[in-house]
């Protein structure tokens, strides 16, 4: 099978994937692992990737069967808040590329994903995760945010936690303004507010499960939907800690 | 019909008379007061929570009692029971931040909050080291059974077998200055000082004087089974730790501010340090670590891989000056 001998060729590439990505042919697989034949040829591994601007042509212009990032993420990477797309942009590289392969190998469950992370070959993926992970990080857009109780509660939440149930703050592990601290914690600050929400309830029910140590699941778990709201709310743009009183 | 031409008809009835009602209604005012009453007298017998005067020396000690106080759970147990304090646990939820107060004693508790979690920033010139108080006290100095700051507050003065006298409070948080920060002590009189033990007052605040609360200090575990191993100890770090302290024990730091602490080295705490004896380490890794998943190491996981952070180098003793 072309896809199994593929896989077994990419550098890096996990041993879980294989089995995985071997199971019996559905006909997905076998229309992915033509996508992938193909572009494993024409393009090359080893090409793309000493080619700087593989990353940028991936994000811009996809790579033949699949859409290029920007169509969902942006075009600087900023994702789309409506949609609940996340931020990519200033994300670390090791964060991002360990998504690509967990969007692949099905620890990250996600039909949109999934497909497109397939479709990618381990150096595509180094290469789309140094395109983001170079572009600048979120910046508080001087728009203040809308003070309201929900936004309050979520500032208490990522700051301070609740110790009084073991949930620590979001911040006491993802910096000190949510600004990420790589390579295992993402920056959360300006994550659209649908994508933050949709992750916490994904932890939450085990439908994701790609955490070190199982640290996100144990936090999740200890949520409720309300502060799960309000965290999300208050992530999309969180004031600088000190300047809230 | 009038109430009054009611009453008078129900009167000649016989059967029903409404001063029954009267009757019943003051029967049971009567036997309730007989159970509320003594309730209330063994209520008052708690210390009021101003009992204890604030080191600032400010009157200004926030809302009206009752309106914010916080929950003992337990009543304050009798003066007999109090002769074992040693032995009684009392719950005790401190107040919530937003009820902190105002003016200048609030000023005082704020500094003080923040010097516990920025002590990197608001108390820079008595740190050698690149830890903040709340990495061994987490959440702010709240969380039970990570020695939290409102039950260590009650215990004293106290006499301490560490330096052989009677300590105050001030004296034990100069302590964790001297020995857990490897810096020098804040004068009792200095606005730090005055801020820390402000903030730990405030925090205790309601919570009986001289009284076990339960969550003080970090829980200690009982003698392992296996004699605590070093070797065994590095593989719970690498597998448990590593991801935030790093491989070298180092820690994290982002923009200059520390994420994860340093457990070792010359950024670490120094060997007079609570923490660094194995079953102060081995108690706080078992309640506490990895963060968010407490009680998740066994026992003998948290006694070997304290035996590991024992068997690294840190800056000596300062009592001993035992070489680094």
């Amino acid at each position: 099978m072309p896809l199994s001998f593929i896989v077994a060729w990419i550098p890096g590439s996990r041993i879980r994937v294989l089995p995985r990505l071997a199971r019996p042919p559905a006909r997905i697989t076998s229309l992915l692992a033509g996508v992938a034949s193909i572009t494993w040829v024409v393009t090359g591994a080893s090409l793309a990737h000493a080619d700087g601007l593989a990353g940028a042509t991936l994000a811009q212009k996809g790579n033949g069967g699949t859409p290029a990032c920007m169509t969902c993420h942006g075009a600087q990477g900023e994702g789309q808040a409506a949609a609940g797309f996340p931020r990519l942009a200033g994300q670390s590289q090791a964060y991002l590329l360990k998504q690509l392969q967990a969007f692949a190998g099905g620890e990250r469950k996600n039909p949109v994903m999934a497909p497109i992370a397939r479709s990618l070959s381990a150096a595509q993926m180094r290469d789309a995760a140094d395109y983001y992970a170079g572009l600048p990080g979120w910046k508080q857009a001087g728009a203040p945010h809308t003070p309201s109780a929900q936004y309050a509660q979520g500032l208490k939440i990522a700051t301070e936690g609740d110790w009084t149930k073991e949930m620590p703050a979001c911040f006491a592990c993802h910096g000190i303004a949510g600004e990420g601290v790589p390579p295992h914690f993402p920056a959360l600050a300006g994550q659209p507010m649908a994508y933050t929400q949709t992750q916490l309830n994904a932890w939450r029910a085990a439908q994701r499960t790609n955490d070190p140590l199982g640290l996100m699941q144990a936090v999740a778990e200890k949520m409720s939907d309300a502060e799960i709201a309000a965290v999300s709310r208050y992530l999309e743009n969180p004031s600088r800690p000190g300047k809230e009183k | 019909m009038s109430f009054r031409t009611w009453y008078e008809s129900q009167k000649q009835t016989r059967k029903f008379h409404p001063g029954w009602i009267v009757m019943a209604v003051s029967g049971v005012l009567v036997v309730a007061g007989i159970i509320t009453i003594p309730a209330t007298l063994v209520a008052e017998t708690a210390p009021p929570p101003a009992a204890a005067a604030p080191p600032a020396g400010t009157s200004d000690h926030g809302k009206v009692p009752g309106t914010d106080m916080p929950k003992v759970i337990e009543q304050t147990p009798d003066p007999a029971r109090l002769r074992n304090a040693k032995t009684i646990q009392v719950d005790f939820s401190p107040p919530p931040d937003e009820t902190m107060p105002t003016g200048e004693f609030g000023q005082a508790v704020r500094l003080g909050k923040a010097i516990f979690t920025d002590t990197q920033t608001y108390a820079r010139q008595y740190v050698d080291n690149k830890l903040n108080c709340v990495n061994c006290h987490l959440g702010a100095g709240r969380k039970a059974d990570s020695a939290p700051l409102w039950a260590a507050y009650g215990m004293f003065p106290a006499y301490r077998d560490k330096n052989k006298h009677v300590n105050t409070y001030e004296e034990r948080l100069a302590g964790c200055f001297r020995f857990s920060m490897n810096g020098k002590a804040p004068a009792p009189d200095s606005k730090e000082m005055v801020a820390l033990v402000s903030y730990s007052y405030w925090l205790a605040k309601g919570a009986p004087l001289g009284v076990e609360l339960k969550g003080r200090g970090y829980p200690q575990l009982p003698k392992p089974q296996q004699k605590p191993d070093a070797a065994r100890g590095k593989q719970v770090f690498e597998a448990n730790c590593a991801l935030c302290h790093g491989a070298d024990g180092q820690g994290t730091e982002m923009s200059g501010r520390t994420v994860f602490p340093p457990l070792w080295g010359k950024n670490s705490f120094n060997g007079g340090a609570g923490m660094s004896k194995v079953k102060n380490a081995a108690a706080f890794v078992h309640a506490n670590m990895p963060l968010g998943k407490g009680n998740s190491l066994s026992e003998q996981e948290a006694w070997d891989v304290a035996q590991y952070l024992d068997s690294k180098p840190r800056p000596p003793d300062p009592r001993k000056g035992k070489s680094f």
